[in-house]
């Protein structure tokens, strides 16, 4: 929950609350891009570029480059593996029925 | 040299172990008397133990492993609060599953969760306030925990519920800084510490300057590093060659990705949403002055300390003890290895954890354990 995962913003899913879906290692996920909205740039500007993501939030603008090796060091972590399991529960929970 | 040829560029790894062996030579530093090291985030524990950065650089280094794990310096009453919150009725209590197996004083969450209790894990708050819009008869609770990393998805998920007006949505605050345990760590007087690596993740949020008292106050180096082993051998570097030099600034490896001043939406969001506490428990480091944060009297709606009267709002104290025979407290401020705990991989493995330090694998003890061979290596620390 601690370091952040790389992921491409591909499409806008809710221009007034900010959210966005991200490609995350192959698995799709929506985010919110709220921190990475600079002053003057609107939410389509975002679309193809990579952001290291936490808990659900795009933190940082990254590049391809830094993307790919970002993802191999938590790969090498086993955190990849562990944040794309907790997606994974994420949605999971939202369906649960009590 | 066990793991070099795993690192991306095994080449640029040997070239910087070269240069840490000469410049721990030009301080003079030996394994009688090393240069003590903390590496603040448990990010960076985890990718020293499975890299074996401890064994590659040279006796000169020591690594003394901070108190950068959210989940593992969560007081026991904490957890006990969870488990208090999530048992009422029509709760379904929200968390991230980091912090399903650390021990409370009767039981973790997941054993909550076992004994009937609606627990979820999720990845984020977001999730959390998701199921507050499909749950409108159900409170849902999100347990806020973690450092600057965590805190702004919090705090926007927080202004989000008040835009929509929600009111079955609260977060049970636990957030905590990183700076006042450092600053509290270096008051100790018992801490030896030459220098820092800070943590990358945390400073993209919150930026470097943050960092700066340790440079200007207490005369130590820090230098911000990414998570990769070449990103941290090279901070090691760092630190080292200030140290050598005599100098104490606050520097940035991790450039690419940590803009000096933070992240503004989010530093604003949490300013909008959170005030410090006064004081705040830290698991083996006991009330750290100005290290945890709550949520503003504006926002209360969304408390759960406010809205259920549990926690740091509530009248009842809770005692912060820890288990019988644990020695957390002492692995915590580096006193000593995980190996010297008696319950290490005995009472203490990470699939029984009796500590909190053994729970993810970033703390200290599990990655001992993990990295380590298990209980086999107390037997080679002796
Ligand atoms: S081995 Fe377990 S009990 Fe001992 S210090 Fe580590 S986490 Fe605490």
């Amino acid at each position: 929950m601690c370091l952040g995962i790389p992921g491409q913003i591909v499409e806008i899913t809710d221009e007034s609350r900010l959210m966005a879906m991200a490609d995350v290692s192959g698995v799709r996920r929506e985010v919110s891009i709220a921190p990475v909205l600079g002053a003057g740039m609107t939410p389509g500007d975002l679309i193809g570029e990579y952001a290291l993501i936490h808990v659900g939030f795009a933190m940082a603008i990254i590049d391809e480059q830094e993307a790919a090796e970002t993802l191999k060091a938590l790969e090498g972590l086993g955190e990849a593996q562990e944040t794309l399991e907790a997606m994974a529960e994420g949605a999971k929970a939202l369906e649960e029925r009590a | 040299m066990r793991y070099v040829e795993e690192f991306r560029d095994p080449k640029a790894a040997k070239g910087l172990l070269a240069a840490i062996d000469r410049v721990v030579d030009e301080i003079g530093a030996t394994a009688e008397n090393p240069v003590y090291i903390m590496e603040i985030c448990g990010g960076h524990t985890h990718a020293i133990f499975r890299y074996g950065l401890d064994k590659l650089t040279p006796a000169g280094v020591e690594f003394i492993h901070g108190p950068g794990c959210p989940v593992c310096v969560l007081p026991m009453a904490r957890v006990d609060e969870c488990v208090e919150l999530a048992e009422q009725e029509d709760v379904i209590f929200t968390t991230f599953g980091d912090a399903m197996r650390v021990p409370g004083t009767k039981k973790s969450l997941l054993q909550a969760k076992a004994d009937g209790a609606d627990i979820r894990m999720v990845y984020s708050p977001l999730d959390a306030l998701e199921l507050a819009r499909r749950n409108p008869e159900r409170e849902v609770i999100f347990f806020g925990l973690g450092f600057e990393t965590t805190t702004p998805s919090t705090a926007l998920s927080i202004q989000q519920a008040a835009r929509e007006g929600l009111t079955n949505f609260t977060v049970f605050c636990n957030h905590i800084t990183v700076p006042p345990p450092i600053k509290a760590l270096l008051d100790d007087p018992h801490m030896v510490l030459d220098g820092f690596v800070g943590p990358g993740h945390v400073s993209m949020v919150i930026g470097t300057h943050p960092y700066d008292f340790i440079a200007d106050d207490y005369g130590k180096p820090i230098v911000v590093a990414g998570f990769e082993p070449l990103d941290l051998l090279q901070s090691v570097l760092m630190v080292l060659e200030q140290i050598r030099d005599g100098r104490a600034v606050v520097e940035n490896q991790y450039a690419r990705v940590v803009p000096e001043h933070g992240n503004p939406v989010s530093l604003a969001a949490i300013e909008d949403v959170y005030e410090k506490r006064p004081s705040f428990a830290w698991r083996g480091l006991g009330e750290i002055d100005e290290s945890g944060l709550r949520i503003r009297e504006k926002y209360a709606a969304f408390d759960a300390e406010a809205k259920f009267g549990i926690g740091y709002g509530a009248e009842v104290e809770r005692s912060v003890e820890e288990p019988e025979g644990c020695a957390c407290s002492q692995v915590m401020t580096g006193r000593i290895k995980p190996t010297g705990c008696p319950q290490f991989g005995l009472g203490c493995t990470p699939e029984m954890p009796l500590g909190a330090l053994m729970v993810s694998s970033e703390g200290a003890c599990a990655a001992y354990y993990q990295y380590g061979g298990g209980r086999a290596a107390v037997e080679a620390a002796e």
